[in-house]
């Protein structure tokens, strides 16, 4: 009872910050409210038991991507432009795509099925041997860096590979600009 | 910022207190939650914080460019090293048990340390290196501003 009165409770906030995010126009405020969001979604998975995701939700979304929005607002601008188009396709477009994600979860398993196709697959072996043959308390640590160790390589690769592509992109734009300054001196 | 005196020093005490974070989620993951991703991200914050309010030139004198970007590469090069190192064992990619063949889940926990501190160095490398890289270019909004 009390749960379903939490779960009511974040995403009425979770819509209204969704809407005041809409509705604003500067910026800086923008990317304070996408902060909210992000600490009410890790919220929100405190109250599924997925502790881990919610840790780096707050971590990544409330801490790292607040501080680099503000790093993009301060090299272009803190107030929207007004919209060049109406905004009656995006609309259309949105809520259509709502419906059919809405329409999809009607024919999945309900939260927490033990007949659920995911829940039938490796989950029980991994549940059930973890402590045996890895002896780790905190069996997604033990899913994510052993059993799944292989996946969790890809991931880090993923990480490193967006990291050079950034840095690529920001510093091969400074280096341009100094040759164009460059030549414009001589 | 160098008139947000409040600020400045809830930074100096706060940033020692998030890296001994970062070091009890990045090897107490295994018992609680968290691990090398989110210890990584929290261990950045820390040196984000520190630029943000003492200013690039500073946090840059403790944390040098040149090493941010070599942690990228190395974290991934300790998690795939690791991997292999076990191949040279004598068993698959990525079997922890070789650490240990008397006691695998011994050499489980082995293997779970060193590829989570291969993650944890490639975040705080990734993310301070994008932080570095956005925070180097001359911002169009001056303090005042916002």
């Amino acid at each position: 009872m009390i749960e379903t009165l939490i779960n009511i409770a974040l995403f009425a906030m979770l819509v209204f910050t969704a809407l005041a995010i809409v509705r604003m126009d500067r910026l800086f405020a923008v990317v304070m409210l996408s902060g909210v969001f992000s600490l009410l979604s890790a919220m929100l998975f405190v109250t599924l038991d997925a502790v881990d995701v919610a840790f780096t939700e707050a971590a990544v979304g409330a801490g790292i991507s607040t501080v680099l929005m503000l790093g993009t607002i301060a090299l272009t601008a803190r107030r929207e432009k007004a919209p060049s188009h109406s905004s009656a396709v995006p609309l259309v477009v949105c809520v259509v795509t709502g419906a059919v994600l809405v329409y999809g979860t009607l024919d999945m398993p309900n939260f927490g099925d033990a007949k659920a196709p995911a829940n039938l697959h490796v989950a029980p072996d991994y549940l059930h041997d973890s402590i045996e043959e890895i002896d780790v308390p905190n069996v997604v640590t033990s899913i994510l860096a052993s059993y799944r160790g292989y996946d969790t390589l890809g991931e880090t690769a993923v990480v490193f590979t967006a990291g050079i592509g950034v840095l690529l992109i920001l510093s091969g734009l400074r280096r341009r600009r100094r040759y164009l300054d460059e030549d414009e001196d001589t | 910022m160098r008139h947000h005196l409040i600020l400045r020093v809830v930074t100096k005490l706060l940033v020692g207190t998030i890296i001994l974070f970062a070091f009890y989620v990045q090897f107490h993951g295994d018992f609680s939650p968290g691990g090398g991703f989110q210890a990584g991200v929290i261990m950045a914050v820390a040196f984000i914080l520190y630029g943000v309010v003492f200013g690039l030139r500073h946090v840059q004198s403790v944390f040098p460019i040149w090493l941010v970007h070599k942690l990228v590469a190395l974290g991934v090069l300790i998690y795939a090293g690791t991997g292999v190192w076990n191949m040279v064992l004598g068993y698959e990619f990525l079997h922890y048990g070789s650490f240990n063949p008397h006691h695998m889940s011994h050499g489980q926990h082995w293997g779970i340390l060193a590829v989570e501190f291969g993650v944890g160095v490639t975040v705080t490398g990734v993310m301070v290196a994008i932080y570095y890289a956005f925070a180097a270019r001359p911002p169009h909004i001056g303090d005042d501003d916002w």
